[in-house]
């Protein structure tokens, strides 16, 4: 095939993908924006295909990538159908790690193969293209393998078998620094031996950035992995732009620095929610840099009132305007059935329901919208955080289910408290709020949340779904009669 | 220990101090509770259901005179409290304002007696506080009555045989009752303005939807307790003038204006009263402490020039029922707080009840000393009050987002790269310039792309852009050369293979999440 038809290829296949992410952004174009990527991808792949074909392999060596690329699909298809919704960020954690593998992997056979210098070059010239190539093919390496042991970590962290709290050592920064100086230096023996010998300095380095890796992730707390994933996200793309970089190919440099800046976007968009610099979060061990541990919080225990799900219920069924707080308990608790269940009866009876969904509510960004999605919860109820801070004061009731560190007044108002300065969702200011929760215990954040003192706030103790439940069995035995007034 | 629960004696009070469920709930603190016959009977409450409750049904005497805690609405009657037994605690509205010569009966009776209206406004003591819980009965009620004497609707009406605008309201003093009162106005329809001589109050008018009414002179009315101060001359003059204003427009006046131990203020002169129309009704709350409407006959419907003005002094008996209920609810806070039954003790270094415990074991107690700043090291600090943080109270944030510091950092970041850049353009082989030219432009390309993304399709971004980063795919390929069992190509056959998984797993994913998405209504 002429060179000339791959590039244009290429080229269309970057615009797809392009086209693809811009689709993401809008609700309305965001299925044209999926089938945008799926078309990309494939042009991309029968593209490379057909020129890899016509450089003259063998049918075996076609044969067993054929069998790759089917097999690998097959896996893919297969994880898809099979994830529950409340396991979507272990999947995407893991799929990253899959990228930063393969950009390894890459990077090592790029190595292993000798490059065929154009012709006419002069000796320097090669020469320089040479360290080039090789810097290229460490800087992917090493970027794979940081994202595929940390994605490992996440995924392990956001399945609960890791303890998602922040691992500090001793001196962590001092061994991330070591590690990332080890890196550097190893470069030297490397770019100085002649080509296929210099494995070992590789394999080396590529066990040095993972563990670099997997060690930056465990010292970030699990309510940061938001930040994390997304992180890792775009790190993946990066790993792809490098392995573009030594494999002299454009199409891959092109997405990799799409996927890669807009996981640097997602990150900063988190960030800014939870009024954070991405450093703070990456090395930051949440709660335990200088900010003091509050004290003001632990001795203002005022009272904590309870309120049984009857009663609840008929608040509910009293209110005009009820606005349902959902966190990552909702997930834990695979509660979001039943909540949309109790939205739907509500609102047969004329009593108006939305949610509010905080920027980084639940493990993953839009993590809560894409369980309510899910359930059945039609998206236009569903507002973002400034869309429905103003509107608490007028709101009856409102239930928080399984958020804590979100509706943190101590945010606004407590300076000593960790998470001083984020914006929070402003329930208190509702005449009434129903937290459900399992027990007192903290949130993730581990600070005391103040809230749960106020006077208008009621506490229902007990496991989300079956909270819920119950509301909804309350809500629906009263209905007949609400319906009859 | 042993609670009595007389039947109120005062002429159309109707509510008690104890109901079935309060009294289950004292059972739970440890008290045996005895009720008088009858007790309850016009709130509604059988005296059976006392018994199922666990209650013990007694004689009138009994439960004033043999119980150790006597649990009552009203302030006794002197001829009651005489017959307190001696050591007894009465809890009940004592009012010594206005009952005089109450307090010498229960002192030489050898009892104490605890006031409830004396409870402080504090947050700790809210759960126990019965003039909140009363305020927003009787405020409720006002509307209610209120809708009862006008001869018309309070929400606006349009009908095939004529039209009605909503009845304008004006509720004067904002207060607990006040604030139920322009509630209750308000879901009836009607267009309410309230005025208070705080300025705390407007936020609370405002946020449930009324007007708030000011005069056009600078006091504040902050006062003790969250009750209003007395105002200077002038400022009565200028509020007697908006009053009379708004008396022309009009149809409903209800006032709520009471201060603490005193006789309350007059709002509503006569020459206020004669501006209203004819048919409007005024609603006084404060008709039992003298009333704030100058025409007011408390217990009775007055008329002036065909306006009612209704001086009920029973709102919340009117309600007996649920009266009762969070009356009581409200003494069963009060006696957990006490300790219980078990651990029951009057504690005279109590915030709460130290207060409102006007005499203790006979012996008459002066107010307490208004406690000069707390000192550490003797008693432990009275508990914070949790205060909602200020509707414009704003996140600080946090250096990171100065744009000042950030302009600055962008700037030399820029001038950095571009140096760089050009360093490099000095040594590296062409080959490479074009790539980082296609990278950079890329980045900006995503850059501004992703920027506008709405925040609920994150995930489904962040797993497409996941399926794309497999483009790595092509990566692998590539190096699958000729001899397949060479190392570089069965790494590169691998690499195809995770890649696959991501690709297909990816985007099928990003699908699932998609159609998950529905507007109301079907189609989109």
């Amino acid at each position: 095939m002429n060179h000339n038809i791959q590039v244009i290829a290429y080229l269309l296949a970057g615009v797809l993908f392009i086209r693809s992410l811009g689709g993401l952004s809008k609700q309305t174009t965001a299925r044209s924006g999926n089938v945008f990527g799926m078309a990309g991808m494939t042009l991309a792949g029968v593209v490379t295909a057909i020129v890899w074909a016509q450089h003259g392999v063998g049918s075996v060596a076609a044969g067993i990538l054929g069998a790759a690329i089917v097999g690998g699909s097959v896996i893919g298809w297969w994880l898809a159908k099979r994830v529950e919704m409340t396991g979507m960020p272990e999947l995407v954690a893991i799929l990253h790690s899959f990228v930063g593998l393969a950009a390894v992997l890459v990077g090592i056979s790029s190595y292993l193969t000798p490059v065929v210098a154009h012709e006419g070059t002069p000796p320097d010239q090669i020469a320089i293209e040479h360290t080039v190539h090789l810097v290229e093919i460490w800087v992917g390496v090493a970027v794979g393998a940081i994202t595929f042991t940390g994605s490992v970590i996440a995924f392990g962290k956001l399945r609960g078998s890791i303890s998602g709290k922040p691992l500090l050592l001793p001196g962590r920064h001092a061994m991330n620094a070591v590690m990332a100086l080890a890196i550097v230096g190893l470069a030297v023996p490397f770019m100085t031996a002649a080509q296929p010998l210099a494995l070992p300095h590789v394999i080396a380095m590529t066990v040095i950035a993972g563990i670099l890796g997997a060690h930056l992730v465990m010292a970030i707390g699990g309510a940061d992995m938001p930040v994390v994933v997304s992180l890792l996200n775009s790190y993946s793309g990066w790993a792809a732009a490098a392995a573009g970089f030594m494999l002299d190919n454009d199409l891959l440099i092109v997405t990799g620095a799409l996927v890669g800046s807009s996981g640097t976007i997602l990150s900063i968009i988190m960030c800014r929610a939870m009024n954070r610099s991405i450093l703070n979060v990456v090395f930051g061990g949440f709660g335990t840099g200088d900010s003091k541990p509050s004290t003001a919080t632990t001795e203002s225990h005022g009272d904590v009132h309870e309120m049984k799900g009857d009663e609840v219920a008929q608040r509910l069924l009293a209110s005009r305007q009820v606005v349902i707080v959902p966190g990552y308990g909702m997930a834990v608790a695979r509660a979001q059935n039943a909540v949309h269940e109790l939205t739907t009866q509500l609102r047969e009876m004329g009593i108006k329901v939305r949610f509010a969904i905080h920027p980084v509510a639940g493990r993953l960004p839009g993590h809560m919208n894409v369980l309510l999605a899910e359930a059945g919860v039609p998206y236009d109820i569903v507002m973002e955080m400034e869309e429905i801070n103003h509107d608490f004061p007028q709101t009856d009731v409102v239930l928080v289910v399984g958020s804590n560190d979100i509706v943190n007044p101590g945010a606004l108002d407590d300076p000593s408290s960790p998470i001083y300065g984020m914006p929070v969702l402003e329930v208190w200011k509702s005449k009434l709020v129903v937290v459900l929760k399992r027990g007192m215990a903290a949130g993730y954040a581990g600070v005391e949340n103040p809230l749960f003192f106020h006077d208008n706030c009621r506490m229902l103790f007990g496991d989300a779904k079956k909270s819920m439940d119950a509301l909804v069995q309350a809500v629906r035995a009263a209905g007949p009669a609400k319906a009859a007034e | 220990m042993k609670i009595g629960v007389p039947k109120e004696s005062a002429p159309e009070e109707r509510r008690v101090a104890a109901t079935p469920e309060s009294v289950k709930k004292l059972r739970n603190l440890g008290f045996e509770v005895g009720v008088a016959r009858g007790a309850g009977l016009l709130a509604g409450y059988a005296d059976d259901d006392y018994v199922t409750a666990g209650a013990e049904l007694i004689e009138q005497g009994a439960a004033l005179g043999e119980s150790d805690v006597v649990l009552k609405v009203r302030p006794p009657s002197p001829e009651e409290a005489d017959q307190l037994r001696e050591g007894s605690l009465l809890i009940s509205l004592i009012q010594p304002e206005r009952n005089p010569d109450l307090l010498p009966h229960i002192v030489a009776r050898k009892a104490s007696a605890l006031a409830l209206e004396r409870i402080p406004r504090i947050t700790r003591a809210q759960k126990s506080d019965v003039l909140s819980s009363m305020g927003n009965l009787s405020g409720y009620r006002a509307i209610i009555e209120a809708a009862g004497q006008l001869q018309g609707f309070f929400g606006p009406q349009v009908t095939a045989a004529g039209s009605t605008p909503p009845a304008k309201v004006l509720v004067i003093g904002a207060g607990v009752a006040g604030l139920a009162a322009v509630g209750a106005a308000r879901a009836l329809g009607a267009e309410v303005r309230a005025f208070d001589t705080r300025a705390a109050a407007r936020e609370q008018v405002e946020s449930l939807g009324a007007k708030f009414l000011e005069v056009e002179f600078k006091e504040s009315g902050e006062g003790q307790g969250g009750y209003a101060k007395v105002m200077s001359p002038e400022f009565i003059a200028a509020e007697m003038a908006l009053f009379r204003a708004q008396a022309k427009e009009v149809d409903v006046i209800v006032t709520t204006a009471l201060v603490p131990g005193a006789k309350a203020p007059t709002l509503v002169p006569r020459d206020v009263v004669e501006c209203l129309k004819r048919g409007s009704v005024i609603i006084d709350l404060a008709a039992e402490q003298g009333g704030n409407c100058e025409l007011t006959e408390p217990g009775k419907i007055a008329e002036h020039n065909g306006v009612k003005i209704v001086g009920f002094t029973d709102l919340t008996s009117r309600m007996a029922w649920v009266a009762s209920r969070f009356f009581s609810n409200n003494l069963v806070n009060l006696l957990t707080d006490m300790g219980g039954a078990e651990m029951w003790r009057i504690d005279l270094n109590d915030d709460v009840v130290r207060p409102a415990l006007l005499v203790h074991l006979g012996e008459q107690l002066p107010p307490p000393a208004k406690k000069a700043e707390p000192t550490p090291a003797k008693e432990p600090a009275p508990a914070k009050p949790i205060k909602p943080p200020s509707a414009d109270a704003k996140p600080k944030q946090t250096a990171v987002m100065s744009p000042t510091r950030r302009a600055w950092g962008q700037t030399a970041l820029g001038f950095g790269a571009t140096a760089f850049v050009f360093v490099l353009g000095r040594f590296v082989p062409q080959q490479f310039l074009q790539h980082v030219t296609v990278f950079v432009l890329a980045c900006f390309v995503g850059w501004q792309v992703i920027w506008s993304v709405s925040p609920s399709l994150h995930t489904p971004l962040m797993s497409v852009t996941n399926a794309i980063s497999g483009i790595i795919v092509i990566g692998g390929m590539l190096q699958v050369s000729a001899q397949p069992t060479s190392l570089a190509s069965i790494l590169g056959v691998v690499a195809v293979l995770l890649a696959s998984i991501n690709i297909c797993g990816g985007f099928l994913v990003t699908q699932r999440m998609l159609k998950m998405f529905h507007r109301e209504g079907g189609s989109r």
